[in-house]
């Protein structure tokens, strides 16, 4: 591990250890009360998600255009993460939609954009994994064209239904809801990007192992 | 340079389609597939032999994207058969020109697989097939299109990969998921007493935009996903 | 032609998947007139150092340089002067031995496709059973017309995986003749096979091959079979 990511690493760890006040501290919302709070962890989750997911599409099209071996550890990287970070997202958003709602699932356009994504990206590690050899560019392709998907599963799951809070909340948040909100929007990238480092470098230090056994046995 | 690259991907069209016209195997096998998931659909969805709101358009969509898949994976599986699929690569054709005949071949199939289910669904529901037939011609093209275009893409990735019969599945339906909704409500809006032509255009435009970017992307990454 | 060239040198090449080393270090050259034999048992890597040859896969290391170029500075119609003979033979059952010729033959370009497939027909002894499906052929049958096919372009380099198997004396004598040939009007003809006795004395070289590495000499000297032993016994 870096040093880099060790420091950043102490640092998310940190801020997800405060988060409970941070998000105490924030007042209740008026009709939601407490349950409201979920919300803390949701959005950034949700933002985490589609950043990860987009992340998986650029490195796909640099591994499959300019040729780069190690943006293929990025890309599956990336991709476990839209995965982790989408699950996140999806447990989140119907502990929500239970009390706003009063069900645990609604046809509503972001949940189901999302899980559609989600889907997306479960089938990319599906192939990554059972695909055999070769599923690195096949894997590519699907994650880039994964990418390419997401304005059009977020349209037309719009245009179909709509019960979301808009997105226009977030800048109009008292500032009591904003800071903790963003204090969490923080804390959830530091662990994204800790999380990525990670993992991307575990693949390449697994490209390197194999580079170097494949050396050993020469001699 | 252009007409290099259509006539090659009219050579393989030409050659896909003597195949199919000599064994009517995949043609056949798929309208009856087709027309089995429309009754397997129905026997869920009709209540008190009345039809759901909507349903026509939803089964006459999953039936398309059903038999879609089915003629996908019997069509590659034709160009695994004696490896003729590395025999395409192997020639110095322009290899975007191998997917567009491939696209172009299965296309034509998916027409006329159409051509049996929309006059079925129309008899089974009493759906208006003829009111409105301009925009139903533009929404089944433009949803077939884009559905074919990523599968063609995915199928010919496939071929080399092991459990491909599952795998094209697993990653045609999640990305061809904005075609679906677009089909079967672009569909269910000229199926309606009061047809909307205001959503079936928004849907066309949609499925519209949906080929032209992923046509292109199918395009640029044809080359560099079939070679190893 | 502008993409053509005279000499096929395979510089240190190897192919891995994985941790699995299909080829390591392999090196060997020649040029237009000779025909190398690739050697070993199942699984030497043969089938995979030919796709590596047609341009199909790529080297984890190492190239392959037709000319003095590799493929990727060629481009792809340095594939145009590459023939293959696959173990599956490349040809659609469904279609007649004529419309599988015509098929590739338009598919590559040719000029005169239609006189071409003759040709190729009347050479492979088939003329009068031109216009049979491929699925009635005998296996003897549609090996002649699948080195048709990767002849029709009159390729510089002539690749075949495993072209003896199945092959009856007359069959077999018949494809030795016609690689004499293609010798003859200077292809560089590259064979994987596991037939010794057959490819006895038609060879230029052999490069014998054994887990993805190539063993024992390339010289002349004793019996194919004798040096194929010696080679796999080091």
């Amino acid at each position: 591990m870096t040093r880099s990511t060790l420091v950043m690493l102490a640092l998310a760890a940190g801020m997800f250890a405060l988060a409970p006040w941070m998000i105490n501290a924030a007042p209740n919302e008026a009709t939601m009360g407490l349950v409201y709070k979920i919300y803390f962890f949701h959005m950034p989750s949700a933002w985490m998600f589609m950043v990860a997911a987009i992340a998986s599409g650029i490195a796909s099209a640099r591994f499959l255009f300019l040729k780069r071996p190690s943006a293929d550890g990025w890309a599956l990287a990336a991709g476990e993460l839209a995965v982790l970070f989408g699950a996140f997202t999806l447990v989140t958003g119907p502990l929500w939609a239970r009390k706003a709602w009063g069900v645990w699932w609604v046809w509503d356009a972001r949940l189901t954009s999302s899980l559609m994504l989600f889907m997306i990206f479960v089938a990319y590690l599906l192939l990554r994994k059972y695909g055999g050899p070769g599923s690195d560019k096949l894997g590519a392709g699907m994650a880039l064209f994964g990418m390419a998907n997401v304005p059009f599963i977020y349209v037309s799951v719009n245009y179909w239904r709509t019960f979301h809070p808009l997105t226009s909340v977030v800048p109009t948040l008292p500032v009591e809801m904003g800071i903790p909100l963003w204090y969490c929007v923080t804390a959830f990238t530091l662990l994204f990007i800790v999380l990525l480092r990670m993992r991307a470098r575990l693949e390449h230090q697994r490209a390197r192992v194999e580079a170097l056994y494949l050396l050993e046995d020469e001699s | 340079m252009m007409r290099a690259f259509f006539r090659v991907a009219w050579i393989v069209v030409k050659k896909d389609l003597t195949i199919e016209v000599r064994s009517l195997e995949i043609l056949s096998t798929t309208i009856f597939f087709a027309v089995t998931v429309v009754l397997m659909f129905s026997f869920g969805l009709v209540v008190d032999g009345r039809p759901l709101n909507d349903v026509a358009a939803a089964i006459l969509w999953v039936a398309i994207a059903f038999s879609g898949t089915l003629a996908l994976g019997r069509t590659f599986e034709r160009e695994r058969h004696n490896d003729t699929l590395r025999a395409l690569l192997l020639a110095p054709a322009d290899r975007p020109a191998l997917y567009v005949g491939k696209l172009a071949g299965i296309l034509l199939l998916l027409a006329l697989v159409e051509l049996v289910l929309v006059p079925l669904v129309g008899l089974l529901f009493a759906a208006p097939i003829f009111v409105h037939g301009f925009h139903l011609v533009a929404l089944l093209a433009g949803g077939t299109i884009g559905f074919t275009a990523v599968g063609t893409l995915f199928a010919a990735m496939l071929v080399r990969a092991r459990s491909r019969d599952v795998l094209l599945p697993i990653m045609l339906y999640p990305m061809t998921v904005p075609v679906m909704i677009a089909g079967v409500r672009g569909t269910a809006a000229l199926f309606q007493p009061t047809p909307d032509l205001a959503v079936a255009q928004f849907w066309i435009g949609l499925l519209g935009f949906f080929d032209v970017v992923f046509v292109t992307l199918a395009l640029w990454t044809f080359d560099p996903v079939m070679t190893d | 032609m502008h993409s053509d060239f005279e000499t096929l040198a395979v510089i240190d090449v190897a192919r891995h998947y994985g941790r699995r080393k299909a080829l390591s270090h392999v090196n060997f050259t020649c040029a237009a007139g000779d025909i190398i034999g690739l050697l070993g048992p199942n699984g030497a890597g043969k089938s995979t150092l030919l796709n590596i040859l047609a341009t199909l896969l790529a080297a984890s290391r190492g190239r392959v340089e037709y000319g003095g170029r590799t493929a990727e500075q060629a481009g792809a119609d340095i594939r145009g002067r590459i023939g293959m003979l696959g173990h599956d033979l490349f040809l659609y059952p469904e279609l007649t031995a004529r419309e599988n010729l015509v098929f590739f033959a338009q598919l590559y370009g040719l000029s005169g496709a239609h006189a071409r497939v003759q040709a190729a027909l009347d050479r492979a002894g088939l003329g009068d059973r031109a216009d049979d499906f491929m699925s009635g052929f005998s296996r003897g049958m549609r090996q002649r017309v699948a080195l048709e096919r990767a002849l029709l372009h009159a390729p510089r380099l002539l690749l075949l995986d495993e072209p003896f198997t199945g092959l009856d004396q007359a069959s077999t004598k018949a494809l030795v003749d016609r690689l004499r040939e293609c010798q003859q009007a200077g292809c560089i003809v590259v064979l994987a096979t596991h037939d010794l006795d057959i490819v006895d004395g038609v060879l230029s070289r052999a490069v014998f091959l054994q887990n993805g590495r190539q063993v024992g000499e390339p010289g002349p000297g004793t019996a194919l079979r004798e040096r194929y032993r010696q080679a796999m016994t080091t």
